[in-house]
């Protein structure tokens, strides 16, 4: 792990900057292949919050355990999970990484430790904390991240999980994307005590919040959770604030907020403002930002044709998988 | 996945383990179980609510805290969904948990968990991940602990494609269906039935009975069948022991397994009677014993002489009043009554 307190290095940057135009491109096809009817079912766009999965998911080794929530693409995208297998899921494809039966919502994927892809608000914290407690009885260092927006801090589950983990020093980075609603909800609509952090700080566990819109900040911010945690230290919560910049769904008008307000936070939008901030330092050229777009662009193309031309799963194969194969 | 089932109707016993007392109470059972599960597997530890320092709400786990310590035998908060959630994630992250939820109503508050990741996590990734997660909790009622302590859920989640529902009646399952259990790639319900806890039984072999895919006859019989599980199984055996002596030979099919059903040993009970009541603790709208019905007429309707009779719980919560809650359960003078029922349906 690189340490936080370090200035970026080009390669670092580039690092960043490339995830982050991954999953706004990536997603930016989505709508398209929405629109086309290509792809159905519950669509939840990440853009305008490209900056925390991608500060958090840099700081992590390849066998950390990441929990993501049914807003999952980009989790999926910077955790390894190819493109290729991510496009086909939404195609509904049996090449997708869960062979179709999961859609957008429910991307997995074994080999990356990826466990989703949970679409009930809430129910994938149980699970992350339980990760943690193998990880932690197997004397493993592993960190599992849990990532939930700020709506999953009304469940009960989030506080039972969060009392859990402090209680049994569990290695579990909780990461709130605090986008400020909850669907179509505003924060101060739901929650009584909108200050996340001051919240999560009741299970006596290192709890604060960041910028979400930097991936900097966040990069530095989640480092130095992670460190912690692996270091023994137990849980950590941190609030990144951030904002999705699309509607909640493709369904979604968009009847509860304001165009001001969103026109407020595209200005804070993640990635040129990381563009911008790179390229005045001298990390990276002109040339190196065609080269990154120019690479996403092949890479999508290509997740596209690969699901266009994937095949479907046979329907006498419909029952599969909801027990163990006969191994005998 | 529906496989076929083995049409023999006893299952195997298990290999010896320990030298055990051959007569011992459901409740030892359970616990040796849970001893030589902990003992056999580091990865397998047993997580709930007043598991370790209090011994267990019903005293299955006493004495396992001191023998495998606090990491083995954890103590949890009052928090059934967090509790299961975790014994999911901890599945998935290689142990082997047994996590107790105290009470079927409690597992209410874990149902999401149960049936939106347990049950689905291995299909809704495409296979990718195995679930081996053991469940145990208290089912049942007779013991006038009222209308939050006492339903009979077991059938509900008989209905969830993706995990396993067990019901042992005797302490030779209560002694070998866990070891089964927790060897499943799959997670798997243990119901057990409040009342059984403090009855006594002989095990048929050391290690008990391990076998989580067949239903048993208990009692051979040629004029009908009793089907019957958990709680309601000794009911079924009492009665038939009444209609014994009126000439009449019952025989008792214990059901183990809730989910997969046995189908085939059913059906082959429903061959050689041609008369069946099924015996359910649960309400009877939209319960197991209408699920078993409705299978017998879909698989053995030509065998049957008279129609399938249902001897379910009163719908209504169950009371406390001794007198009332006896009067909501199936009892065994109902199920003499639903037998010469069946036996001369136009008498």
């Amino acid at each position: 792990m690189t340490s936080p307190a370090h200035p970026l290095d080009a390669d670092t940057a580039r690092a960043l900057l490339t995830d982050m135009v991954r999953i706004r491109r990536f997603e930016e096809r989505c709508v398209e292949l929405y629109s086309g009817a290509e792809i159905r079912g519950f669509v939840h766009l990440y853009i305008g919050e490209e900056a925390v999965a991608t500060g958090v998911s840099s700081v992590l080794r390849p066998d950390d355990n990441v929990v993501a929530t049914y807003r999952d693409h980009g989790h999926a995208l910077v955790r390894g999970v190819t493109a290729r297998s991510i496009m086909a899921e939404m195609f509904g494809r049996a090449e997708g990484c869960s062979r179709g039966r999961g859609g957008s919502m429910h991307l997995f994927s074994a080999e990356h430790r990826f466990y989703g892809g949970n679409a009930i608000v809430g129910g994938g914290i149980p699970v992350a904390g339980g990760l943690a407690l193998a990880d932690q009885t197997l004397g493993l260092d592993r960190v599992t991240v849990c990532f939930f927006g700020e709506g999953a801090m009304a469940e009960g589950e989030f506080h039972e999980t969060m009392n859990l983990a402090a209680l049994w020093d569990l290695p579990v980075l909780f990461c709130c994307e605090n986008n400020l609603y909850a669907m179509g909800t505003a924060l101060d609509r739901s929650e009584a005590v909108t200050d996340m952090a001051l919240k999560a700080s009741a299970y006596g566990m290192p709890s604060w919040s960041i910028d979400g819109m930097d991936v900097e900040a966040v990069r530095d911010g989640a480092g130095r959770a992670v460190e912690s945690i692996r270091a023994g230290g137990g849980p950590v919560f941190l609030e990144t604030r951030t904002y999705r910049f699309r509607a909640h769904s493709m369904y979604d008008p968009e009847l509860y907020r304001g165009h001001d307000e969103v026109e407020h936070w595209r200005e804070r939008d993640p990635i040129p403002a990381f563009t911008a901030r790179v390229t005045e330092a001298g990390l990276l050229t002109a040339d190196d930002l065609a080269a990154i777009e120019a690479a996403t662009q092949a890479e999508i193309d290509d997740a596209v044709a690969f699901a266009r031309a994937g095949t479907l799963e046979p329907v006498e194969d419909l029952t599969r998988f909801v027990y163990a194969e006969d191994r005998s | 996945m529906t496989t076929s089932q083995p049409t023999t109707t006893q299952p195997t016993t298990g290999e010896p383990t320990t030298a055990e007392p051959t007569v011992v109470t459901y409740r030892e059972a359970l616990r040796e179980a849970l001893r030589e599960a902990l003992a056999g597997d580091d990865r397998t530890f047993l997580m709930g609510e007043d598991v370790g320092a209090y011994g267990g709400c019903f005293g299955v786990s006493s004495g396992l805290l001191a023998e495998f310590g606090p990491l083995r035998v954890r103590d949890s908060p009052l928090s059934e969904s967090a509790i299961v959630g975790a014994g999911i994630g901890a599945a998935l992250g290689g142990l082997r948990p047994i996590v107790e939820v105290m009470t079927v109503n409690f597992s209410l508050l874990a149902l999401d968990q149960i049936l939106n990741n347990a049950a689905t996590l291995r299909h809704m990734s495409g296979g990718q991940f195995d679930v081996p997660l053991v469940i145990r909790m208290t089912t049942g009622a007779g013991r006038q602990l009222a209308a939050q302590h006492s339903h009979s859920l077991e059938g509900w989640y008989a209905h969830i494609p993706g995990i396993k529902v067990l019901a042992p009646a005797t302490v030779d399952d209560a002694r070998g269906m866990l070891r089964a259990a927790l060897a499943d790639p799959d997670p798997v319900l243990l119901f057990e039935h409040g009342s059984l806890y403090p009855t006594k039984g002989t095990l048929s072999a050391p290690g008990g009975v391990d076998d989580i895919t067949r239903a048993a006859v208990r009692r051979p019989g040629t004029d009908l069948t009793f089907v019957a599980y958990g709680g309601t199984l000794a009911k079924a055996l009492d009665a038939a022991e009444e209609l014994a002596a009126q000439g009449i030979e019952a025989e008792v099919l214990d059901l183990r397994v809730l989910r997969p059903l046995d189908d085939a040993t059913i059906m082959a009970s429903v061959a050689r009677t041609h008369r069946v009541v099924v015996v359910d603790e649960g309400w009877r709208s939209g319960s197991l014993a209408a699920e078993i019905s409705a299978r017998i007429m879909e698989q053995a309707f030509w065998d049957l002489e008279a129609p399938v009779a249902r001897v379910c719980s009163a719908e209504v919560p169950i009371p406390y009043a001794a007198h009332l809650e006896q009067a909501a359960l199936p009892q065994v003078p109902d199920l003499v009554a639903a037998a010469r029922e069946v036996l001369d349906p136009r008498g």
